[in-house]
Parts: C-alpha cells; structure tokens; sequence
C-alpha cells in the first residue's frame, strides 16, 4: 500500500498519471466516434504510419518535441489523403492503398531511425515512454485533449447525425464533408498524443477500447463519450499504477488493462453481454 | 396492437402564418436530370404538386426513384434542373424537408433509443449549439405520441417491428417540423396491419397539411394510399391524380422493357 502512495509524491510518476489522465481522456472521448465510424482497422494502420514521418523530421531537422509532432502528422496526412487519393485514381480500394503505403513508410522508418543513431528512442515511439515526460511532451498532451474535447462536444449533434445516416445528415445541411476531415484531423492529433503513452503500434487500443466497453451498455451515444472519455482517464492511471508496482511496460498494461475490461464487458454485461444473450 | 386511429391533433400547418392566404403550399420540379455514379438516372423530371397530399413515385427497379428523393433531399446534386418549394431552391428550407432512407440503408444496432432518434429531428431545427429546452422536449413528447410510441420510447431501435420502425422514423419528421416527407419504399418489409396503420398515418400526416412524397412498388395499393403519382423510369411517363395518370397504358410504358 505504501508503494502506492508513493506513486503519488514521486515527480516523475505524478507527470506520468497527469498525461495518462489527460491522453486517457482524450482517447476514451474520441474512441466514442472511431467505435460509432467503425473505423478501428483504419486509423491502427494509420497510426503505424507516424513511425516514419517521425523518423524523417528527426533526420531533417533535428529531435525535438515539435519535430515528433509536426512529422507524425505530415506522414499520418499523407498516408490517409494518399491512399484515398489512390483509390480515387485507380482500380484499387482504399484499405489496399492503405496495407501498402503504410507498410512501405513503416518499413522506411524502421531503417532511418536506425541509421541516424536514435535507436533508444525508438522504443518510446514504438511502445510509448510515460517515464520520460517532458514539461512540453505535458502540454502538447494537454493541447491536444483540449482541442479535441472542444471539437467533438461542439459538432456533438451534426456528428451523430452524420454517423448514423450521412444521407440525412447532407439533407438537414450538415457540411458532411468538412466534418469528416476535421474530424480525421483530431483522430491524428490524439493518436500523436497517444504515442507518449502507448506508442504508434498499440495506440488503437486507447482509441478503441474505452467507447467499446460503454458501448456493451448503453444506447446512449452522449454515455460513449463522456463514459468513454472517464473509463480511458480513470484505466489508464489505474493501469499505470499497477505497471509501476509489477514492473511491467506501462503503455503495453494500459492497452491490456483496458483489452481485460473490454472482455470482461463482452461476457458479463446484463444488456447485450455473451451470456446475456445466451440467457434471452 | 392499439385498436385506436393515431392522428395528429391542431390545424393545418400551412396556416399558422397568419399573414397568408390559405392557399397550399407547392412543390415544383423542373427539368430535373440527375446522375448517379457517372451513370445518368433521371432526365427532364418536371411535375409540380402541393401540401396536402400523398404523391408515389412509381417504376421498375432502378428507375431512378431513389435517385429522385436523394435530389429532392439534397443528397445528391442535380445536373440540370431545379427543386422549388414555395417558389425558392428547396434546399434554402432544409429543415422543412425530412429524408426516411430505405430500411436495408439504416444502422439498426446504432446505439440509440427511440426517444433519442426522435429527438435528433430537433437538431435541425436547434443545430449545434442552441439549448434543447421545455419546448423541444413537449415536441417530442407529442411526435412520440402521435405515432404511438410513447410506452416504446426506452427501447434501442432494433428492438421494434418493422411498422414501429417506420414509425419512429416518421416521429422524428415530425419533431422537425418538416413539412415535406421523402419517404424511400416506407411500405416495404411490413405485415398487413402494419401496412394498413401507416397508410392511416399518411392521410392524417397529409391532412393537417403536409406533403409526402413517396417511392412504392406494390402496384396494387397504389390508388388506396396515394393521391398522386408520377411514372418514371429515367424519364418521366406520367403524372397527376391517381385516377388520370395511374392508367394501364401508362404503366405498361414505365414498365416495358427497355430494348437497349
């Protein structure tokens, strides 16, 4: 018990669980549109994507906060609008596009990071590193939480309508096509956020599973985000915590803390649980 | 099933602008060609109607009566030709025109109950920001109730039979305010009794004043539901009352087989 109290006066920790709350929360939020879009697939392969664009501002302009940024959102862009781009202009469909161009710019990363000598922060990237926070890694978290949040809580009802039938969401006069990109825009900021946690290859799972676990509950959408939203707050830092006393890679418990509640959901909810169902 | 006639209570809807005339409504098409997926669907559509009445959209599969009430909606742009409701674009009054897509088109395992869904036909009318308040709540409340869905309103929409479905659909247009309902095959997939409810429900929509246009396709019960209808297939073979356009003649040539 006094270890875990101890979490708690500890700096660095206390850093650590202050960006999973804010990046938990982000994540669980968004998670409500990406499981309602149900585009889990689509926005894992982008998140691999980062990787490179990392890589290649690294090699261009040295390694900074805002280099990781700005080049993990440039790749994110290019391979999302490029693989739609592709689609529209060949006999291909987007999701091969997409199994190309993000294979081929993780691979192109891979061999950067490499040779330019940055290997040890290529874990971080690939695995999220919590424990080593940086003031600015902190507000950058807190920016893109805000932003976020603002974005989804304000287009809240145009969302839901687009979701739900995009027809009618263009015959009430909705911008559909405006909303998705920015809507694209915001799902690419919080998986760069959620690179500190978790890492590129495991930050879907962030992004996924809060809104997944609400969603074996409830048929409210407004309970998605905002459960989504508390569920990734409250898991991660629990997660965290219990990575810290297990010794454990944290962004990997965080991801299989929120795969266990998931399950858990799946098996035993009283409303549209495995054996709920078994029961009707 | 609830042996009483759900039916809406008030006047006319055209008349609570005082500073009209009593005078209906019109909806007007002119020239209308559309396309679908680079393939033209419709050409020269032209046919002018008004509130009040039920109108069908009849034709062979893939006559381009979806493609019709997408243009209609606002779903897809037109290439040539206009929609004008009271005489301006219809799409300058997109809260007066509610679009029910096709059952197979919609997401029944949508995490949403029936009040919920209803109440997303306030978002038209409030848009992003404005409050949901007392008022919008007793709208809905009413749409519930008029379409007998008051004791369903908790249940996720899957949960409903068909006839219920369409109903809510029809609640949620009605929360709106919607004036003109775009109904694609609404009679489609329902059992008898629930048939013959919602054609019930088209003519008390259509006499306090609204104007429902429709796609069908079972030709039999065109003349009981429908006021009107219009005979289209890529072009227009017919419109006007049931009883002048809806003729042997005229639905053999919509339904002839084309020679190409």
């Amino acid at each position: 018990m006094n270890a875990i109290t101890a979490c708690f006066h500890d700096p660095l920790l206390q850093r650590a669980m202050l960006a999973c709350l804010l990046i938990g929360f982000a994540n669980g939020y968004v998670s409500a549109y990406v499981v309602l879009k149900k585009s889990a697939l689509k926005i894992g392969t982008i998140s691999h994507g980062l990787l490179p664009g990392i890589a290649v501002a690294v090699m261009l302009v040295g390694l900074s906060q805002w280099s990781v940024l700005l080049g993990a959102m440039a790749a994110a862009l290019f391979i999302g609008l490029g693989s739609l781009f592709m689609s529209r202009t060949s006999r291909l469909d987007q999701d091969t596009a997409l199994g190309i161009l993000y294979t081929t710019g993780f691979a192109a990363g891979l061999i950067i990071i490499r040779k330019i000598g940055i290997r040890q922060k290529l874990d971080e990237w690939l695995f999220g590193g919590l424990m080593s926070l940086s003031d600015s890694d902190l507000w950058i978290a807190f920016g893109i939480s805000v932003i976020a949040i603002l974005f989804l809580t304000a287009y809240q009802r145009s969302i839901l309508v687009m979701l739900f039938e995009p027809n009618v969401a263009m015959s009430v006069g909705v911008p559909v096509r405006w909303l998705n990109y920015g809507l694209f825009g915001v799902v690419l900021l919080v998986l760069v956020s959620s690179l500190q946690a978790v890492g590129c290859i495991l930050s879907v799972g962030l992004l996924v599973a809060p809104a997944a676990t609400i969603y074996m509950f409830s048929d409210r959408p407004a309970a998605l985000f905002y459960g989504g939203g508390l569920l990734g707050a409250l898991g991660s830092v629990i997660a965290f915590i219990i990575a810290y006393q297990t010794d454990w890679t944290a962004g990997s418990t965080i991801v299989m803390f929120f795969g266990a509640l998931f399950l858990l959901a799946y098996v035993f909810s009283q409303k549209y649980g495995l054996l709920a169902r078994r029961s009707k | 099933m609830n042996a009483t006639q759900p039916h809406y209570h008030g006047d006319h809807i055209c008349w609570g602008h005082s500073h009209e005339p009593h005078r209906p409504h019109t909806l007007a098409v002119k020239g209308l060609a559309v396309s679908y997926r680079e393939v033209r669907a419709l050409e020269d559509i032209s046919f002018e109607t008004a509130c009040g009445r039920t109108v069908a959209l009849i034709g062979p599969n893939g006559a381009g009566k979806s493609s019709l009430l997408k243009a209609m909606a606002g779903v897809i742009r037109p290439d040539a030709g206009g929609i004008f409701w009271r005489g301006q674009p219809l799409l300058a009054a997109h809260q007066e025109i509610a679009y029910l897509p096709q059952r197979g088109e919609i997401d029944w395992q949508f995490p949403i109950t029936v009040r919920g869904l209803v109440e997303m036909g306030r978002y038209a009318q409030l848009g992003n920001w404005r409050r949901f308040r007392e008022h919008d709540r007793e709208i809905v409340d009413k749409s519930l109730e008029a379409m007998e869905l008051k004791n369903l309103a908790d249940r996720q929409i899957s949960a409903l039979s068909g006839g219920q479905q369409q109903r809510t659909f029809i609640a949620r247009a009605l929360a709106q305010e919607a004036h003109v309902l775009l109904l694609d095959e609404p009679f489609t997939g329902l059992d008898t009794p629930a048939q013959e409810m919602l054609q019930r429900l088209f003519r008390s929509l259509a006499a306090e004043g609204r104007l429902l246009i429709a796609s069908h396709h079972d030709l039999a019960t065109v003349s009981d539901i429908f006021d009107e209808v219009l005979l289209v297939r890529k072009r227009q073979f017919a419109f006007g009352p049931v009883a002048e356009a809806f003729t042997e003649a005229n639905i053999a040539a919509a339904y002839q087989k084309s020679t190409s």
